[in-house]
């Protein structure tokens, strides 16, 4: 294992934990706002924020699959070393990582009409992230707002399926928003 | 005038002092040592290891004194200190049939190799208070025998040599962990064996007692109860095989049920299966019984509609600290609930007021 | 600060937490089954409320915590000494000064800000379970949307009693479709749930975590003909004055006297501090209670 798997992680996990956390959960609840993560220094093509976002939500107890974008042996051993997360299939993902290209989005569990929270929550890395371009409505949202999405129509078919479905976590750079299953966009 | 009463701080700080000095009691008497707790109150610091899923005497006596003797609370303190200890890993499956039996007894046969051992029992003890102890609890001298260290049989290996017994298979899986994982029904019978475990002795008793009676009875005979020392071992990744770290004392009963048979299977007896830290003998004896009560279904029986049948009304209510907590929680205040009764009741006596006057006109 | 780990809980045990509020957040009023641990604090005394402000709290937060709508009494006085020792926070008994605020039983009067976030404690997750008291059948019933029982039982309360007898944990439907259970709010407090601030509900033994986002939809069950109405006692608090706040009844004598003073302490005393004088108040001065 080469020396710098080792490093990038936080330094004082409960408190950057924290932190990260409060942006994480601030983000999922006002779907649209965009927040500063700090704190992580993964390997690329790994950014900042969702490194933080992993270090923050994922452990063995929490599988997670690497779409091609990401899956590169570095990001395996700094993911496995820093989270003991187990990697999978997309069928499998509790958590997904990677560009919006690359995720099979057809196949991460949706949950169940039981247990809807027993889906998949999506890291999309993004170029860049800005309050322009789609137009997002719902829970979290004071009227509307926008959001730099990869695209709509994967969005409205998510949302047109509630209860079920996926929740996304998008990050660039340091920054992160977020999107819910909630989230009507048009 | 009217001036809002305060003083919560206080109130809390007072309490506390007070608490300590009523746990120590009279200060002329001398103070129990946490080593007496452990050595001469040993069937309290079973029941608080057994239910307080945490197999350590010291830290069991340790509750003990502090909670002035009140196990639940004793069990409470063990419980709220287990869940913050890390967990290094899993140890292999016990075998009981490895064990040091101090105490074995069957009700199916007179005598079985291995024989019966009474044990340090207080079975056939004339229920005569003893004064003697208020002055002088030295014991006698205890004869001594020649301990066996040879492995004693399960009396349901017998049974089962004979295909008599219904055939009980090693699981596959690792069972789940009831203090890791949210409990989600329905339960499989290890899961549920955990939870009652750990339930709470008079209540899973209660519900022994209830099958016994009638309420979805399945005639138990106690085909075997051992208690004794057996051996932990844990595998260590690094040695590549399994070493020895503990010994731990265990109660173990299996019970030998009504037949049944089915169109493909003929006859045969059935089992309940009890296994409790410690030397808990009532508590593993009823564990056993409603263990065979929960497995109705898999067995195909009816449902008698029996609380002992009802996976979920048994494994939802057998945690005394779920059940003390939540019971004593309506001594906390509920002035603003009870405040929207009082107006709702008000209003919904006013309204029948002005109605009944108007309706006895009509 | 504490041998115990940052607001108590082990890393691990918080990620599992966190991991449910965002499911809870993601899916309004969907109760999100979570692995609740042994608290050092009794089952039904903020459980649940304490594992998810201690999987949410930062050491730069501000916590406030109130029981009955009131900082001072026992409870919240025990809960917030824990998160001093544990955490090491700064405490508040001031509304506006608080980022996070526990509660039980109330939400305060005064309107949250988008940058507060409010904690409650559970007793009893489940809105269906008094009237089904098996886990099986009311989760399945949450599947198929199917509330049809809750809808018998408020009519037949307006059959008996000509109203709807429920006066506190009065069942809401959560953007249009998971029926949710408050917390044993007054059902005063009903219309405050659509709010600027992140709502978190907590159920510590039931293992349950749910949530409702700011401006969710939060609709208040009740029939065309008998529509959902607040309730408080018809009086002024005798402290401070306010006629909208919601009213504790005290009995002062031994003839059965009654004084009402808002349940809220912090708003009356705030209210008090800017020169309003109830019934039977005093004015304010500093030091006094």
């Amino acid at each position: 294992m080469q020396a710098h798997i080792l490093e990038g992680g936080f330094a004082d996990q409960p408190i950057e934990a924290s932190h990260a956390f409060r942006a994480v959960m601030t983000a999922m609840a006002r779907p649209g706002e965009i927040l500063a993560v700090n704190g992580a220094q993964p390997p690329a093509p790994l950014s900042p924020a969702a490194g933080a976002v992993v270090l923050t939500l994922c452990d063995p107890e929490t599988p997670i699959f690497l779409a091609a974008s990401h899956d590169t042996p570095q990001l395996r051993e700094w993911i496995g070393f820093h989270t003991g997360a187990p990697f999978v299939a997309a069928q499998d993902a509790m958590f997904a990582l990677g560009t919006w290209g690359a995720l099979p989005l057809a196949t991460f569990p949706r949950g169940t009409a039981q247990f809807p929270d027993r889906s998949a929550t999506v890291i999309v890395e993004c170029d860049a992230l800005s309050n322009s371009g789609a137009t997002l409505r719902g829970p979290g949202i004071k009227r509307e707002t926008q959001l730099s999405l990869p695209e709509v129509a994967a969005f409205q078919d998510n949302a047109a399926r509630f209860p079920l479905g996926l929740d996304f976590i998008f990050t660039s750079g340091a920054h992160l928003a977020a999107l819910s299953r909630t989230t009507k966009v048009f | 005038m009217y001036v809002a009463v305060k003083g919560g701080e206080r109130a809390i700080d007072n309490a506390h002092a007070w608490l300590a000095e009523e746990r120590r009691g009279d200060r002329a008497v001398l103070e129990l040592s946490v080593a007496q707790i452990r050595e001469q109150m040993t069937l309290a610091v079973n029941r608080v290891m057994a239910e307080g899923s945490l197999y350590d005497p010291d830290l069991a006596a340790l509750a003990i004194k502090q909670a002035r003797g009140d196990l639940i609370e004793a069990i409470f303190l063990i419980r709220a200190y287990r869940t913050t200890l890390p967990r290094f890993g899993a140890s292999n499956p016990i075998e009981t049939g490895d064990m040091l039996c101090e105490r074995r007894v069957s009700a199916t046969f007179k005598d079985a190799p291995g024989g019966q051992v009474l044990g340090p029992t207080f079975d056939y003890t004339h229920r005569l208070l003893d004064f003697k102890l208020a002055a002088d609890g030295e014991a006698g001298d205890v004869p001594k025998g020649t301990p066996t260290h040879d492995p004693t049989p399960h009396i349901m290996s017998f049974l089962d040599r004979e295909g008599l017994i219904q055939d009980e298979r090693a699981g596959e899986n690792t069972p789940p962990d009831l203090t890791r994982t949210p409990l989600e029904l329905p339960a499989d019978r290890a899961l549920r064996l955990q939870s009652l475990a750990r339930g709470d002795e008079g209540f899973i008793l209660g519900l022994a007692y209830s099958t016994q009676r009638g309420y979805a009875r399945n005639h138990a005979f106690v085909a075997e109860l051992r208690i004794g020392a057996v051996a932990v071992e844990m595998e260590i990744p690094e040695l590549g095989f399994a070493i020895e770290i503990g010994e731990i004392t265990l109660t173990e009963c299996e019970t030998v049920n009504q037949f049944q048979g089915s169109k493909t299977a003929p006859p045969q007896f059935t089992r309940g299966y009890g296994l409790v830290f410690g030397m808990s003998e009532r508590k593993a004896i009823s564990m056993a019984l409603v263990d065979r009560a929960l497995r109705w279904k898999e067995l195909g029986e009816d449902n008698l509609g029996a609380p002992a049948q009802d996976e979920e009304f048994v494994l939802y209510h057998s945690d005394n600290i779920q059940a003390t907590g939540f019971l004593e929680h309506i001594k906390l205040p509920h002035y603003v609930d009870f405040q929207s009764e009082l107006e709702l009741i008000r209003k919904l006596r006013r309204e029948a007021k002005e109605n009944i006057p108007r309706e006895a006109a009509e | 600060m504490s041998d115990y780990n940052f607001a108590y809980l082990d890393e691990q045990t918080k990620r599992m937490i966190r991991r449910a509020i965002l499911k809870g957040l993601a899916i309004p009023g969907h109760q999100v089954p979570f692995a609740s641990r042994e608290m050092p604090m009794p089952y039904g005394w903020g459980t649940g409320g304490v594992q998810v402000s201690a999987a949410i709290l930062t050491p730069e937060d501000t916590l406030k915590v109130i029981d009955q709508g009131a900082d001072d009494t026992t409870n919240a006085v025990s809960i917030r000494r824990f998160f001093q020792k544990t955490a090491g926070v700064a405490v508040t008994e001031a509304t506006a000064q608080a980022s996070v605020i526990q509660t039980r039983h109330r939400i305060p009067e005064a309107d949250l800000r988008a940058d507060q976030i409010l904690v409650y404690q559970v007793p009893i997750p489940e809105p269906l379970r008094f009237l089904e008291p098996s886990e099986v059948e009311t989760r399945k019933m949450h599947a198929l949307e199917d509330y049809g029982l809750m809808h018998v039982k408020l009519y037949e309360d307006i059959s008996q009693h000509g109203d709807i007898a429920t006066a506190y944990a009065y069942p809401v439907k959560v953007e249009g479709r998971y029926v949710m259970d408050p917390s044993p709010i007054p059902k005063f407090d009903n219309p405050k749930l659509e709010m600027a601030g992140i709502q978190l509900f907590g159920a510590g033994r039931e293992q349950r975590i749910y949530a409702i986002p700011p401006y969710t939809r939060v609709v208040s069950l009740d029939f065309d003909d008998y529509p959902f109405q607040p309730t408080k006692a018809d009086h002024a608090c005798d402290l401070c004055g306010a006629q909208n706040s919601y009213l504790d009844e005290l009995i002062v004598d031994d003839d059965g006297g009654r004084v009402f003073m808002c349940s809220d302490t912090d708003y009356c005393s705030t209210r008090r501090k800017q020169g309003h004088v109830g019934a039977q108040g005093l004015p304010y001065a500093e030091g006094a209670t």
